[in-house]
């Protein structure tokens, strides 16, 4: 037996988890081994998702209140950095109150599928060379399919609280997410007629030279703000945020839910958000590729000296700045001009720009 | 749920929904019956009453300079404006000439009250249309009126600040610089409005040809204030008959005769500019003098009827005072901008969606505690 | 033709709309990226520098000179003028060692907090500025009892002078 942390690297992480991979096995034997790997696996991404929760939470707020000229928080910890830790310990003490007439098992069981979805699809995601859970080679596919299920737990939170509003909210984010699923998968198919490949590790392997966004033309520009649009609006996030217009139906899908049960949609909202923006940084921005220029090799050396992880998280940051800077900027739509939206314009737009791109890459114009 | 049965399948049923008392946007304890079709409205029928705290009768007990007060807590919005209506009703009654000074005074701070309700109003107005970012600007540079009231009349909402016969207290010395700075830092910060929401192609979808409120609707509901203009109805009561210093001053009546949301929205946003105009004329010729005229401490009012009317931040405030020669009236009615607008509510809101109604009743700009009182 | 317009207005309509969007955007990242804007004060870290304005209601106040004497006849005018009942006013008979007349002079200014509503009428009717607001404005008690003030000090006199 080895001792695996000597292997450790921030630029490579395969030989390392290969390693901890076979400590596990050579402890435990095949099957039990392979039973706790996934188990140390579930562990992290339990772990990583509150994490993940807390800080975009605060980060979120903070950002909101720089541009509503505010401060935001700012008593709990130096500059309220553990506002959201009390803000959850609140969450935990508080009573799950459950109205009479609702749906008894239906409504506690919202939360979970709300919440399986954005688990599922962090498996898919790379985040360094060798960090990824499964490389599957449907990956973009996989990615598409499952983050769709989140929309059944929002169905069945609205229907099973037997509140009005919170069936309307429901209601509304059905005919939103089914529409605008069209238009992420139609943006993304942009960038994939490119690869020529779904698989994720070979999408962000295309992009070493370059990332798409740049190498694309015009259509891969278009095809990044079509597809940051529809995400938004897909994680139902402002100005998209019909589902819980909370100045028209209260707080639409999570009325009737307290405590940790709407912690659970609180924080399945900022996973969403944190999983569009690193789909978008894999697919547009070139996952964990580092920023190269043509051949200056200087530049590019110091760029390759940043570890992926952190250039990956960084361009998930950008984005997700972005998207928070249209939800505090802009009024929310109406639900009729929102399928407006998407049927007369974004589809369109994304079908003439798939067209546009099938063209490109055929005659190889691209870079 | 209707007791109708309808046939599945064929039609969809009707339901209701209680919005309000308690809901974040009716801006208080607004009770709204909506009968729906899916988003649809099919109608509305408005509940008042939950702060009903009967300021009417309260003034057959009090003496005429404590009513005053008891204004400031109906449209805490204009609540300088109710205070000179009240004033301006018992020195009619005691035949009383204020001195200019107090007029031009009164005038000023009307104006700055008004806008200020303009600017909560706009800050509002976006945060119901999902734009929460307005409503931090519009209370960022409403703080700056706040303090010019806090400054001079001692509160920044219920100011107090009139008394029949003139009003508390002579201006602050600060309060001219304080007043011009206001001016010309709005007049910057006005056309970031404008931008922010007015240009906006999201706004102008959910405003244009949303709430058409007819010119004889209007008239026939008693629709007042920038929302009656909106549709084309002239009763600016500070044309029309002009109190205080009105009648020297040049301003625009802004009319409109589009009847949406939209138009109610620019004539508010016109009326802030219109505002700062008669500020700026008014500001530099305050005129020397006293700044109160000498009342007994004990006013009584003869015997009769008086009634005046005033200009608010919403639209006419009628103030009916009935005395009987004694300490305390015998009889005050108000008449509230606010009560006759939300009555338009129901044929604006006909055949729109839950969302519309939110911006239609944002931009009726209703303040409850003035429907209520 | 047709075709070429209305495929024109809507390209148009899209550029018009991003442009719109734009717009707003640029003004909320204008403040965000200018952290100088910000407004926000910290209320109690400010506490030694936040000074109210002098003509701002806190709440009533009887002034006390340094011996410990006040103006208040108790003349009840404030009394009167309040509309809510606010003030009351309680009066002893107090026998001049002097002159060996008996005067009347305040016992109790009591003053109901919760029930005022900060009109000023009761500054503006005392004939004698004897009371005035102070700039206090921390009123939060854990006690309801606690905001029925007393104003007048134990052992305070009237300040002679005042009753002529």
């Amino acid at each position: 037996m080895k001792p695996v942390f000597l292997k450790f690297s921030l630029y490579d992480f395969s030989e390392w988890i290969k390693s901890i991979h076979q400590w596990l096995i050579e402890l435990a034997g095949p099957t039990i081994g392979h039973l706790l790997g996934l188990a140390l696996v579930g562990t992290c991404f339990l772990l990583f998702t509150a994490l993940l929760g807390l800080s975009v939470v605060y980060i979120e707020r903070k950002v909101c209140a720089f541009f509503q000229q505010r401060l935001g928080p700012m008593r709990v910890g130096p500059y309220g950095t553990a506002q959201t830790v009390a803000d959850i310990i609140k969450l935990l003490f508080k009573e799950p109150t459950m109205t009479k007439e609702s749906d008894k098992f239906l409504f506690m069981l919202a939360p979970f599928i709300i919440m399986i979805a954005p688990f599922m699809v962090l498996a898919a995601i790379p985040f360094a060379k060798g960090l990824h859970v499964m490389d599957l080679n449907i990956g973009l596919f996989f990615i598409l399919a499952v983050s769709s299920i989140g929309v059944t737990g929002i169905l069945l939170a609205g229907w099973s609280s037997n509140n009005k509003y919170s069936l309307i909210g429901a209601m509304r984010s059905g005919a939103q997410i089914v529409s605008y699923e069209l238009s992420v998968a139609l943006s993304l198919l942009t960038i994939v007629v490119l690869t020529g490949s779904l698989q994720l590790s070979e999408i962000v392997a295309s992009q070493a030279d370059g990332w798409w966004i740049f190498k694309g033309n015009f259509p891969a520009i278009v095809a990044f703000i079509v597809f940051t649009i529809a995400s938004t609006a897909e994680t139902n996030r402002g100005p998209f945020d019909m589902a819980e217009a909370e100045s028209e139906i209260t707080a639409g899908f999570h009325t009737e839910y307290s405590g940790i049960k709407f912690a659970f949609f609180f924080l399945a909202e900022y996973v969403n958000l944190f999983i569009v923006s690193a789909v978008a940084a894999t697919v547009f921005f070139g996952g964990w590729m580092p920023l190269h220029i043509g051949n200056i090799e200087f530049f590019n050396n110091a760029m390759d000296l940043i570890p992926p992880i952190v250039w990956f998280f960084m361009k998930i940051a950008v984005i997700m700045f972005l998207v928070m800077w249209f939800k505090w900027t802009f009024p929310r739509l109406r639900i009729d001009q929102l399928l407006t939206l998407e049927w007369k314009y974004l589809l369109p737009i994304s079908v003439v720009n798939l067209l546009l791109m099938s063209f490109i890459a055929l005659k190889g114009w691209h870079f | 749920m209707n007791t109708e049965t309808v046939e599945l399948g064929k039609e969809t049923q009707e339901y209701f929904i209680n919005m309000g008392p308690q809901h974040p946007s009716t801006h208080g304890v607004l009770r709204l019956l909506l009968t729906l079709d899916g988003e649809i409205i099919k109608k509305v029928e408005p509940h008042i009453g939950y702060i009903h705290r009967s300021i009417e009768k309260m003034c057959e007990h009090d003496s005429y300079q404590q009513i005053v007060h008891l204004t400031d807590r109906m449209d805490y919005l204009s609540c300088h404006m109710n205070n000179e209506a009240v004033c301006l009703a018992v020195e009619a009654g005691l035949q009383l000439e204020v001195p200019e000074r107090v007029k031009v005074i009164r005038t000023i701070v009307s104006e700055l009250t008004r806008l200020s309700s303009h600017q909560l109003w706009w800050g509002v107005m976006g945060m119901d249309l999902g734009a929460i970012t307005t409503f931090l600007y519009g209370f960022r540079d409403r703080e700056m009126i706040t303090d010019i009231f806090e400054e001079t009349c001692g509160a920044r909402l219920t100011m107090n600040y009139n008394v029949p016969g003139g009003v508390m207290f002579d201006i602050h010395p600060n309060f001219q610089k304080r007043t011009k700075e206001f001016i010309t830092h709005f007049k910057k910060k006005l056309p970031e409005y404008e931008e922010l929401l007015t240009g906006n192609v999201i706004f102008e979808e959910r405003t244009k040809d949303i709430g058409y409120l007819s010119k004889e609707d209007a008239i026939s509901y008693g629709v007042t204030g920038p929302s009656g203009r909106a549709s084309g109805f002239s009763c600016d009561i500070r044309k029309k008959h002009p109190y205080s210093a009105y009648d020297r001053v040049e301003f625009r009546e802004v009319i409109h005769t589009d009847g949406d949301t939209y138009a109610r929205y620019v004539v508010r946003m016109d009326e802030m500019r219109e505002s700062m105009h008669i500020i700026e004329q008014l500001i530099d010729n305050i005129p020397e003098g006293e700044h109160k005229a000498k009342t007994k401490a004990v006013i009584k009012l003869p015997e009769g009827e008086y009634y005046q009317r005033i200009e608010t931040a919403r639209g006419e405030l009628g103030v009916y005072v009935i005395s009987d020669n004694k300490k305390s009236p015998y009889r005050v009615k108000f008449r509230s901008p606010g009560f006759s607008n939300l009555s338009a509510l129901d044929t604006m809101a006909r055949g729109c969606k839950i969302a519309d109604l939110v911006a239609m009743m944002s931009t009726l700009d209703l303040v409850i505690p003035d429907i209520d009182r | 033709m047709k075709i070429a317009k209305s495929v024109a207005r809507y390209i148009g309509d899209v550029i018009y709309a991003l442009k719109t969007l734009l717009t707003g955007m640029k003004i909320t990242g204008y403040y965000f990226f200018h952290p100088k804007e910000i407004l926000t004060q910290q209320y109690p870290e400010n506490r030694d520098t936040l000074k109210m304005f002098e003509r701002f209601r806190g709440e009533v106040i009887l002034i006390h000179d340094e011996n410990n004497e006040h103006k208040c006849t108790g003349c009840s005018a404030c009394e009167i003028a309040c509309p809510n009942g606010t003030i009351e006013i309680i009066n002893k008979r107090e026998v001049d060692p002097e002159t060996g007349k008996s005067t009347k002079a305040i016992d109790k200014f009591v003053y109901h907090l919760q029930m005022c509503t900060f009109c000023n009428l009761c500054i503006i009717a005392c004939p004698t500025d004897a009371i005035k607001m102070s700039q206090d404005f921390e009123h939060a008690v854990f006690d309801r009892t606690q905001l029925t003030k007393v104003l007048n000090n134990p052992g305070s006199k009237l300040m002679p002078g005042i009753r002529e």
